[in-house]
């Protein structure tokens, strides 16, 4: 587990770390490849969602036209070439984040209902009155609402780990807030809005230290960090398959198998069973336990490729990369009168945020799409962090493997254009 | 970039350096709150109705170009003007601001209010400007709700 500083510093330093051919891996990726308001699409919205190669494409084609039959139910030839490829998909996100055995892997829609799934499954049975629950200043509210619903239904107080001006958590005061009436820690890994990598084998080992079970959002993170789950020792983790070159629709939760074992089923319905009478019904083994219903199974087989095709890459290679993006965009933007960065931490993925005086991100936003530069521009579901850097929003760059250093020369240039339609170029 | 001054046009931009009638309106005796989840534009409009005439008004809060210069060109518009005539006006503002880019619109009758038709040409954006006139309204029907514009 390294952040970006780490790894593109030893990429230098062994050279193990190949340069990323990105002409070759631009040309993987259809969408690229087109005119936005007469000029060339810049795509840097890569945190809302990222693009998808031919081979997730192909993947998700190839499922519909040749396999596609319901999972777990039929002895017919195409039912189980289905479940194959479904099931082939759930041991290759188990490699990806070096889980120790498939059936920690449960298929969801995404990391929302994610989080929801613990927070219900195993939130709910062990939290009581005036229990707490800790999360931090920088989470998306995906991993605020869920729990701060539980907590108000059970009279639990939801605790949070304050960060610093630059959006760096506080440890000391992270580990003063783990008292003995914590009973989760929910974390983002990598935050959407403002890039921080969180020191979160730090603040596992910390809250295991006192029996606390960690749960980490991984949104940011899976597309980014090489993630190996048995090494953090994090109880659960969870992601969503668009944000890194997969389709919509599919997100992963992974938990150690004794806390998932011990849980109740998180909805119900088929698949999730192992017998059924009115009076009494007996659950499945994990995984089916957790995912009732017929699933995405086009997307969890799209979900396979975007891994492979990630893997082919080398997330190494794309984290040096995307580190070598998010240094240069930063002394770029600097260099722009009225820039304000929201987020400078030491340890940063590939997001930029920032504020330009006197235009609103929106304006910002209008008129860069004009340019063909997609960005994001609003509070990015993280209104807390907006308040602390008192901001109604920012304008985010996040960056993929496919961005170059000409798409933020791109962006710099749009940039100049607000000035100018704002008249203090 | 033609859309892009259509829509960024001087006068839109000096109300929004310069927005008039921005303030709390201390003897308001009508108020409203308006909310864009999407943007986090925020505004609230006070009146001071008399005798089903506005006497005064002005505005407050945080948003994007459009949107305060929206705010700001509406209060100056409908001061001192009669309250039906508030409500004629809404109509004819959204239908200016919604109405098909390609198609001609007559804004005769809409003074200043008609250089928000560059709006039209970008959908995204048709809220920031229509969050003074809800609010408005909802001020002047004394509804307690925040009005978004979701
Ligand atoms: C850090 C973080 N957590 C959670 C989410 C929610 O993910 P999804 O919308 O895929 O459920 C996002 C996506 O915006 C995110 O960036």
């Amino acid at each position: 587990m390294t952040g970006f500083a780490e790894s593109a510093k030893r990429g230098r330093e062994t050279t193990h770390t190949p340069a990323l051919d990105v002409g070759r891996i631009r040309r993987d990726f259809p969408i690229l490849d087109q005119r936005i308001h007469g000029k060339p699409l810049v795509y840097l919205d890569n945190a809302a969602t990222s693009q998808k190669p031919q081979s997730v494409i192909d993947a998700l084609t190839h499922y519909y036209a040749f396999d596609n039959s319901n999972v777990h139910r039929g002895v017919h030839s195409l039912s189980m070439r289905a479940t194959q490829a479904y099931e082939d998909s759930r041991k290759k996100t188990q490699r990806f984040i070096s889980a120790a055995d498939p059936s920690e892997i449960i298929f969801v829609r995404g990391t929302t209902e994610g989080i929801n799934l613990v927070a219900q499954s195993y939130g709910r049975p062990r939290l009581r009155a005036g229990d707490e629950v800790l999360i931090s200043a920088m989470e998306h509210h995906s991993n605020i609402v869920p729990w701060q619903i539980l907590c108000e239904e059970i009279g639990a107080s939801l605790r949070v780990t304050p960060m610093n001006e630059n959006g760096e958590i506080l440890i000391d005061e992270y580990e003063m807030l783990l008292t003995p009436k914590t009973r989760i820690v929910s974390i983002v890994h990598v935050s959407n809005s403002l890039g921080t990598i969180n020191p979160i084998e730090q603040m596992i080992e910390m809250a295991h230290a006192r029996q606390v079970p960690v749960v980490v959002d991984g949104a940011q993170a899976a597309p980014h960090i090489e993630v190996d789950v048995q090494k953090l020792d994090c109880d659960f983790f969870v992601f969503s398959s668009h944000k890194m070159y997969g389709p919509t629709g599919i997100g992963v939760v992974y938990g150690k198998r004794d806390l998932l074992d011990a849980m109740p089923p998180y909805q119900g319905g088929g698949d999730m069973i192992a017998s059924v009478t009115f009076e009494k019904t007996t659950y499945n083994t994990l995984p089916h336990k957790f995912e009732a219903g017929t699933p995405n199974v086009a997307g969890v087989v799209g979900l396979g490729a975007a891994i492979d095709y990630v893997q082919s890459v080398g997330l190494p290679a794309i984290a040096a990369h995307e580190h070598d993006l998010v240094n240069y965009a930063t002394e770029k933007l600097l260099t722009i009168d009225g820039v304000r960065l929201i987020g400078t931490a030491k340890r940063k993925a590939g997001i930029v945020s920032f504020v330009l005086e006197g235009v609103h991100p929106h304006d910002v936003g209008t008129i860069l799409d004009n340019e063909g530069v997609a960005i994001r521009t609003g509070h990015h579901c993280t209104q807390p962090v907006m308040d602390f850097f008192k901001v109604p929003a920012t304008s985010r760059a996040s960056f993929a493997m496919y961005n170059t250093r000409d798409d933020i020369d791109a962006l710099i240039a749009a940039m100049t254009k607000v000035k100018e339609v704002f008249g203090n170029g | 970039m033609d859309e892009l001054r259509d829509l960024y046009q001087e006068m839109l931009l000096d109300h929004h350096k310069h927005p008039r009638n921005y303030g709390k309106l201390e003897n308001a005796n009508r108020k409203a709150e308006g909310y864009n989840p999407l943007c986090g534009d925020k505004v609230t409009i006070y009146l001071l109705l008399h005798d089903d005439v506005i006497e005064d008004i002005a505005f407050e809060g945080v948003g994007c170009a459009i949107c305060k210069a929206s705010c700001s060109v509406m209060t100056e518009v409908l001061k001192g003007r009669p309250e039906a005539e508030a409500e004629k006006l809404f109509g004819e503002f959204h239908d200016l601001v919604t109405s098909d880019p390609d198609s001609m619109v007559d804004t005769d009758g809409l003074g200043k209010l008609a250089i928000f038709a560059g709006v039209r040409e970008f959908p995204m954006r048709i809220k920031c400007a229509t969050l003074a006139w809800h609010t408005m309204r909802a001020a002047l029907r004394q509804s307690d709700d925040v009005v978004t514009t979701e």
